[in-house]
């Protein structure tokens, strides 16, 4: 009986880690050639690197215009996420604590927003932001975003599942609906509030189209359209291109781990909901 | 009375100016892009002047006409054919294996925290920076997996590339998948499983008697979602096979309008394309939505 138990545990620990591997690997790889010479990425070479090639991340970060790529993305996603989690929270305060004329009918506008994905509406938004002489602005990139139904209707579910003597009290003491709203509100939903804004994070850190669309010159770059740049380069430069890869991807890494808790809660949500 | 009145319209102002920024953002970059969507087909567009925002044409109102042109045009058809196909590749498979590895990573085990990392860690990666990895480890002359097929590379191979374009989108989204599934996993009542386990139901019973049944909800949600992303994608066509792939072999709907509307300057066909694809989505939602009616009536 304990033999069979523990041949389980050491099946369980086999399939795991088999699976773990088979999941990493691709980021292995990309990893251990983004330290490698080119050479030894043309023979197919995905052990220890013989000499760590650190000039490859220099290489990325100067003539790959990584560190413009980078600083253009940080931008763009902090004025995202702070301007979707500030037009959210005052949206959802309306939807959640007051009785105005149309509520219904505006809070389904804000619903059908859910329903009509960005790609359908790149045509014309792109025709506008040309009107309006962005193209090319952190404005084009910025702007459009700066409000998001999914959010509205996520902080509107967290403020209604507050107690309502806690509006009566906060009213008794003499406070306005504002004073109520940063006071006592916000931070008690604050981790709902949290998980919205890494939810908006990542979605504006990730954009291609879009930014693909309203920018055409290296100093209005985002990080993800760079790496088409850099995709599209020579042979000789891929080990260049791995370097730019993990450029990309290791902020959201690090920061993924730093809020794993609010991440989970938030793409769970998100996932399920948006 | 006056002051109830008073204090009303106030707070009925100020309701409209807390939700002001949010509907100035939607009107202009989400219903107003939508309903000129829907008007571009219906008129016809001769007899331009002039270029870019000066262009002026004459504008004729064509009814139908131009949407059952373009809706019935092969292009479409086949767009609508790779998107499917696309979805069809990949969301099951996604799904599939994200509740593999929550059912694996499901248990108290020492160093789970590590495994439970490693399989969300693809969350990480955008579809841009997944599209960038497989393309460069694909390279055919420089990449670690050469893979060619009929002597072609996979991703110019006519009938192959998509299902490699489906390997790497659904390698990306399954960190998301794995974390959906966790949770879902993690909010069942450990009472039942046990029941079913002293009632002597094995492993595998137990998944398919008690746990999949469970999870009903929670897995239709996820094709739900997973089909909605899956029509929406783009990023991993551009970047592992530009312009669509040989043949048009991965042109999905979102690339359709990409390239109609950027690549040919077609306004009309982008448009009707750009429809099309949302009709798809509403089409998803409408079933999310009744799912859901039905799942709050069950409780």
């Amino acid at each position: 009986m304990h033999a069979n138990h523990t041949s389980k545990l050491i099946l369980r620990y086999a399939a795991l880690t088999l699976l773990a591997a088979l999941i990493v690997f691709p980021i292995y790889a990309t990893i251990v050639n983004s330290l490698s010479s080119p050479v030894d990425v043309s023979r197919g070479f995905i052990g220890y690197p013989r000499a760590l090639q650190w000039d490859n991340y220099s290489k990325a970060w100067n003539q790959g215009h990584f560190s413009r790529y980078l600083f253009n993305s940080a931008v763009v996603t902090v004025a995202i996420t702070i301007g979707q989690v500030i037009t959210a929270i005052l949206a959802a305060y309306a939807f959640a604590f007051l009785r105005f004329p149309l509520r219904r009918t505006l809070f389904v506008g804000f619903l059908l927003t859910l329903m009509i994905p960005g790609e359908v509406t790149i045509l014309q938004n792109v025709a506008t932001i040309t009107n309006l002489g962005w193209k090319n602005e952190f404005s084009a990139l910025i702007v459009p975003f700066l409000a998001s139904g999914f959010g509205a209707f996520l902080l509107r579910q967290a403020f209604l599942q507050l107690p309502t003597e806690l509006r009566e009290a906060a009213f008794l003491d003499g406070y306005g609906h504002m004073r109520f709203l940063w006071r006592i509100v916000v931070p008690l939903t604050r981790p709902a509030i949290a998980a919205m804004g890494l939810f908006a994070f990542l979605g504006a850190w990730n954009q291609y189209l879009w930014p693909l669309l309203v920018t055409d010159i290296d100093q209005r770059r985002t990080v993800q359209v760079g790496l088409k740049q850099l995709a599209a380069g020579s042979v000789d430069q891929i080990t260049i291109t791995y370097a730019g890869t993990v450029l990309a991807f290791l902020p959201i890494a690090i920061l993924l781990i730093v809020f794993s808790k609010q991440l989970v809660r938030g793409l769970a949500a998100g996932a399920v909901k948006g | 009375m006056a002051r109830i009145l008073k204090k009303r319209i106030r707070e009925a102002f100020l309701a409209y100016v807390l939700l002001a920024p949010s509907f100035v953002v939607f009107a202009i970059f989400v219903f107003y892009p939508f309903l000129k969507n829907i008007e571009i087909p219906f008129y016809s567009h001769t007899g331009c002047r002039g270029f870019g925002v000066n262009r002026v044409c004459a504008e004729e109102f064509v009814g139908f006409s131009v949407w059952r042109e373009i809706l019935a045009s092969n292009e479409f058809a086949h767009s609508l054919w790779v998107t499917l196909k696309f979805t069809f590749l990949t969301v099951p498979a996604g799904i599939g294996l994200g509740l593999v590895l929550a059912v694996i990573a499901h248990a108290r085990l020492r160093g789970i925290t590590i495994y439970r990392t490693i399989f969300s860690s693809t969350v990480a990666t955008s579809a841009a920076v997944a599209s960038v990895i497989f393309f460069s480890l694909m390279n055919p002359r420089a990449g670690i997996w050469r893979l060619h097929i009929d002597g072609i590379p996979i991703l110019e191979h006519p009938t192959w590339a998509l299902p490699a374009v489906a390997v790497v989108a659904t390698w990306q989204s399954l960190g998301l998948a794995f974390i959906v599934m966790s949770s879902g996993l993690q909010a069942l009542p450990d009472e039942v499983l046990e029941a079913a386990a002293i009632d002597g139901a094995g492993p595998f019973r137990r998944f398919a008697r008690v746990t999949l049944p469970l999870m009903g909800p929670i897995l239709f949600f996820a094709f739900v979602v997973g089909s909605i992303s899956a029509f929406k994608t783009f990023a991993e066509i551009d970047l592992l096979t530009p312009g669509g792939g040989t043949s048009d072999s991965t042109k999905v709907l979102a690339y359709g309008v990409y390239e109609a509307g950027f690549a040919s300057g077609d306004q009309v066909r982008a448009a009707v394309f750009a429809t099309g694809l949302f009709i798809c989505v509403l089409l998803l939602t409408l079933a999310q939505l009744r799912l859901e009616r039905r799942v709050k009536y069950a409780r």
